[in-house]
């Protein structure tokens, strides 16, 4: 049962001249959910975005679900509909309805049935909430409508796995659990495999299997969740947490 | 003898002619349009992409006809071109073909600038579903695009249709070489007529674009009304 979806080894990243990740090894179980944290700079959003292509990486490997990537920019197109991926800016696209927005990708890029997964997106947007919004613009929505609705956006493509980036960070506070809670249902209901970039420390413990803490381009620790919030093996892990508050 | 003057414009067929000689014109600044613009777009979208030399060719070839005088490109086109390199096409044809790539150059800036405003962010949300390079563009690059655009376009147009005042310098029979052509034939009977004759085509000019220049007006104070709202 314990089938790895993502392997990352020896992969090296940098932006020109500059090196912003160091031989960072990772490997994720089916089902699993880790929580990636470090301080801001230290590399968090540019490793998820190596993992579905949106970076380029200098060195390394990423296997994913048993193969090795052989990153041209036809395989990532292929990849990329199992690796869905949330960003912090939700950017919805403003030229189409909601409905549309969450269809682009099942119609177009993977040629489902058009009124199949229709009814499916209307059901995505029934789970958060959203079944009168269909047909309206993104820019009727509130932060956190559009936050749901580029979590449904990415769900529609039925990933196998998912990659959030600080999905909460630009929301007002009272928007924030409505999100999270959407992302512990995956989690918990759907047994979603998934890396979480987040700056909230309480949903980071709620929902982590383990916790990846990355500072200046390197992996400092990787310890399960429980552990890592009660006693990290790093002091620069327990540094981290005291300054968060936490 | 005022009255007489304006009746240079009903005498014989003189009012058709005019009517077809605007005919010829506006037939050369729509087809040169539509072209211009359909090329004008495909090359807007190839100035994007990351290839240089492509984007060296393309940018040199946006300075030619923007550097280059419309009036020099005809001559040249009308001239010059058929001596050196056997390239024979009647005038107004080649009027259009030198007026289409002159769109298409000033098109693919447009494109290109429309293009490139639209947020990175957009790019990437699109790359994330999986959508190809080309879906991305169909989808939601260029009708993101679109609405920055559409009034630079129009703009182009009315100048482009302003322009074709030009085409009389090789010959075309467009309106202004026809109105010219009825001073001259009723110079002794209306010495007043070539007052009447480019007053109707200036009300030609007038109606054709006023309407344009207007739109372009309204859709940018609309779009700028939307982006600040
Ligand atoms: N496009 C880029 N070009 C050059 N350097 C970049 C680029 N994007 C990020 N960097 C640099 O790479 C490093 C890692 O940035 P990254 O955005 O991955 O950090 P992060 O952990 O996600 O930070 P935050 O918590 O603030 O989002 C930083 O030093 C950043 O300045
Ligand atoms: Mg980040």
């Amino acid at each position: 049962m314990a089938d790895k979806v993502l392997e990352v080894e020896h992969l090296e990243k940098y932006y020109q001249k500059k090196h912003v990740l160091f031989d960072i090894n990772l490997s994720i179980q089916q089902g699993e959910v880790v929580t990636l944290l470090g301080p801001s700079g230290s590399g968090k959003s540019t490793l998820i975005r190596c993992l579905n292509g949106l970076e380029e990486y200098q060195k390394g490997t990423i296997i994913f679900e048993g193969k090795k990537i052989v990153p041209t920019e036809k395989n990532w197109q292929q990849i990329r509909q199992k690796i869905g991926m949330v960003f912090q800016s939700y950017d919805l696209f403003p030229n189409l309805t909601v409905i549309d927005n969450i269809l682009l990708g099942p119609i177009k890029v993977q040629k489902q049935d058009k009124s199949a997964a229709r009814v499916e997106a209307k059901k995505l947007l029934k789970s958060v909430d959203l079944e009168d919004y269909a047909d309206v613009y993104p820019r009727e929505l509130s932060g956190g409508q559009k936050q749901r609705v580029a979590i449904v956006r990415a769900l529609a493509l039925h990933p196998d796995f998912m990659l959030f980036d600080e999905v909460t960070a630009s929301l007002d506070p009272e928007m924030v659990r409505g999100i999270l809670n959407i992302i512990k249902g995956l989690a918990n209901m759907d047994n979603m495999t998934m890396i979480v970039v987040t700056h909230e420390m309480n949903f980071a413990q709620e929902i982590a299997d383990r916790v990846v803490f990355l500072e200046n381009g390197h992996i400092l620790e990787q310890t399960p969740a429980k552990q890592f919030f009660s006693k990290p093996k790093t002091d620069r892990a327990q540094a981290f947490l005291d300054s968060m508050d936490f | 003898m005022a009255h007489s003057g304006i009746s240079v414009l009903l005498e014989g067929t003189n009012f058709t002619r005019l009517l077809g000689g605007l005919w010829v014109t506006v037939k050369i600044a729509a087809i040169a349009l539509i072209v211009g613009i359909v090329l004008g777009i495909i090359l807007g979208v190839l100035r994007t992409f990351k290839n240089r030399p492509l984007r060296l060719i393309l940018r040199l070839y946006l300075e030619f006809f923007r550097i280059v005088p419309t009036v020099v490109l005809l001559f040249l086109f009308y001239y010059i071109l058929p001596r050196q390199m056997n390239f024979n096409l009647p005038a107004d044809q080649l009027a259009t073909l030198v007026f289409a790539l002159w769109v298409a150059a000033e098109m693919s800036d447009i494109v290109r600038g429309a293009l490139i405003s639209v947020p990175k962010h957009q790019r990437e949300s699109g790359m994330a579903i999986g959508l190809n390079r080309y879906q991305l563009y169909r989808y939601v690059l260029i009708p993101q695009a679109i609405s920055l655009e559409i009034p630079a376009t129009i703009n182009l147009a009315t100048r482009v249709i302003k322009t074709t005042s030009l085409l009389m310098l090789i010959s075309v029979m467009d309106v202004i070489n026809i109105g010219q052509q009825i001073i001259e034939a009723n110079n002794h009977s209306h010495p007043t007529g070539v007052f009447w004759v480019y007053g109707l085509i200036f009300l030609f000019y007038f109606l054709i674009d006023y309407p344009l220049s207007w739109w372009a007006k309204r859709l940018e104070k609309k779009r700028l009304e939307r982006a600040n709202g």
